[in-house]
């Protein structure tokens, strides 16, 4: 007790441990500009924060119900799981990092693929879900986007991916390496079919993710602020030993250097997409 | 210590040390030696069976970056009948990481493509370790795509600690360039062998590495990481790498077992380096059975076969 409060007369001072609480979560703090927000505003503007812009992370799950109409919607490939080939073990064995993940995600993997439409328009989703394993991909992510890709070729329709990975999962090794060519591989027969691929890279798209299906979108684009890039400012900064610049593998630095052809802000990730894609495809405006 | 032996190595060559002594010996002397250099020869060569009959991964991934392992060139000037080496993607740079151009091999026109490191310091720092950059990359799709055009079979060589992680690769799309590569790779309408002969380091090997046969030197490794690297996220520590190239299972015979490569090629004992002749005679061989194989293939055929091979990749269980 500090000495302020020993001064106090008993009536006036109140327990610490009998505090009113307040609801856990009600009230969110901005990483971008630490404003105190109301979470039910948040969540009403996609998790952007309404004064400073700052775009935080969201589910994948969140991301397919913020995109698609709300109906029809079906799940593509939704029980395929990883099964641990190389029977991985570190301070702990990867069956354990995938109940866990589970769990915490309450995702089977780290991608989410969806058949659906897009302001009435066919479409297939796909979206990575970065709270299991960092998103990261190994046989289960690699195989639900091509048969997300191949439900695409299968009913003539377009594919959007939003990204938010750290690359292949080391725990399956090179059984991860290969999925990204083996969503590469996808992705040329859906290119060469005319069908449009649409890549979103949100927070943060990195290595072998971005080095593979993010990378390949007939049109690249980003959220704002997203980190994207192949290796991470930290093995760079060790390797070049120097300060990174600032904004250094952020979006606007893609921008600048040609790697993407917009940034769009989340708030109008519906109506741009489907203005993108019906002028690929063809079709009226929506 | 001779740096040009691995730890494991060191008996061995403190056995050659001693050989080659006696020799020295033996020519200025009239003393019969022979029969004691005959003793220990036999003696190094049953040291170098039993070690190299039990190594572990972490020995194999020193080896397969070991300081006198053969890089592509010195493989190319003993297989092929001709070289002439292309330079540039036409947009930025030639990247000396990457070398590449046509050859001959057994008179058959090829297009050759590989990772080059480089043997001492200025030699290192000139091919930048092995370590592309996106011209690199674009150097390679650019000699692909010139190869398809004139139905040239293409021969890859990986060899690569992983793709350059500088300002200069990010800013010109380091990520892009691999991923291009994979795609177009997929659809080459020409036949495509590749060969890890050192180092598969992650997307950076796989960005020359599609292909319709994925060979294997005996003592070289693939990984999605380095075990260095995979140790210093997982363990926490870099000194685990042992565990983390265990773990992994990032050697030529585990790879084959999943089914994830096609062919191992032995190496001569003690490794490739030891003696690169026969190396050379075994890889030679390797390539042109391969290409018989899949040249006899028509070009639709061996596309389909090519992606269904790509989509094969991974284990998982649902449906």
């Amino acid at each position: 007790m500090s000495w302020f409060e020993k001064l106090m007369p008993s009536r006036i001072r109140t327990d610490a441990g009998h505090k009113r609480a307040v609801p856990e979560g009600l009230w969110a703090k901005c990483p971008g500009c630490s404003a105190i927000l109301y979470r039910a505003e948040m969540e009403r503007n996609l998790d952007v924060c309404p004064k400073c812009h700052y775009h935080n992370r969201i589910s994948a799950r969140r991301r397919i119900e913020t995109f698609l109409d709300p109906e029809p919607q079906e799940e593509i490939a939704a029980n395929l799981e990883s099964v641990d080939p190389l029977k991985f073990k570190d301070s702990k064995k990867y069956k354990e990092r995938l109940t866990q993940a589970q769990k915490g995600s309450g995702e089977k993997d780290a991608l989410v693929a969806m058949r659906g439409q897009l302001k009435g328009m066919d479409i297939m989703v796909a979206s990575f879900e970065f709270s299991f394993m960092g998103g990261s991909m190994g046989s289960v992510v690699g195989e639900r986007f091509v048969r997300a890709v191949n439900m695409a070729l299968e009913r003539h329709t377009p594919l959007v991916c939003f990204s938010a990975s750290g690359g292949a999962r080391m725990q399956e090794s090179l059984f991860s390496l290969m999925q990204m060519a083996k969503t590469s591989a996808a992705l040329e027969r859906l290119q060469k079919r005319g069908l449009p691929f649409i890549s979103v890279m949100t927070d943060p798209t990195m290595g072998g993710v971005s080095a593979s299906l993010a990378m390949l979108g007939d049109i690249n684009v980003a959220e704002p602020n997203a980190l994207i890039g192949f290796a991470g400012p930290r093995v760079i900064e060790q390797t070049v030993r120097e300060k990174l610049p600032e904004g250094f593998q952020r979006s606007e630095f893609l921008l600048e250097h040609g790697a993407i052809d917009m940034i769009i802000d989340r708030r109008d990730m519906r109506d741009r997409i489907s203005d993108l894609i019906s002028i690929l495809m063809s079709k009226p405006r929506a | 210590m001779d740096l040009n032996f691995l730890e494991f190595e060191q008996p061995i060559a403190e056995l050659e040390a001693k050989i080659e002594e006696l020799r020295l010996v033996g020519s200025d002397n009239e003393i019969n030696i022979q029969d004691e250099i005959t003793r220990l020869e036999t003696k190094c060569q049953s040291l170098t069976e039993s070690i190299f009959s039990n190594l572990k991964p972490w020995d194999i991934s020193q080896l397969s970056r070991h300081p006198q392992r053969p890089y592509v060139l010195d493989y190319i000037d003993r297989i092929f009948d001709e070289f002439h080496e292309l330079h540039g993607d036409r947009a930025f740079a030639d990247d000396h990481a990457i070398v590449g151009g046509m050859a001959r091999l057994e008179g058959r026109p090829v297009m050759v493509i590989g990772h080059q490191k480089g043997r001492d310091t200025k030699d290192k720092l000139h091919r930048n370790f092995g370590m592309p950059r996106p011209e690199g990359y674009r150097k390679a799709l650019r000699l692909m795509e010139l190869a398809e055009r004139f139905k040239l079979p293409i021969m890859t060589f990986i060899d690569t600690p992983g793709a350059y992680p500088g300002v200069g690769a990010e800013e010109r799309g380091q990520s892009e360039a691999i991923a291009r590569n994979l795609k177009v790779m997929s659809g080459l309408r020409t036949p495509i062998i590749c060969t890890v002969i050192g180092e598969g380091g992650s997307g950076g090997a796989l960005a020359i590495g599609v292909g319709d046969r994925i060979l294997m030197l005996e003592y070289s490794t693939y990984s999605v990481i380095s075990p260095e690297g995979c140790a210093s996220i997982l363990w926490k520590s870099a000194e685990k790498a042992p565990l983390a190239a265990e773990a992994m299972g990032i050697t030529s015979d585990r790879l084959k077992e999943l089914g994830l490569i096609d062919e191992i090629v032995a190496e001569p004992l003690g490794g490739a380096h030891r003696d690169i002749e026969t190396m050379a005679k075994n890889l030679k061989h390797a390539l042109l059975e391969g290409i018989d194989n899949i040249t006899s293939m028509a070009i639709d055929k061996l596309l389909d076969t090519r992606y269904q091979r790509l989509m094969q990749y991974g284990q998982f269980s649902g449906d």
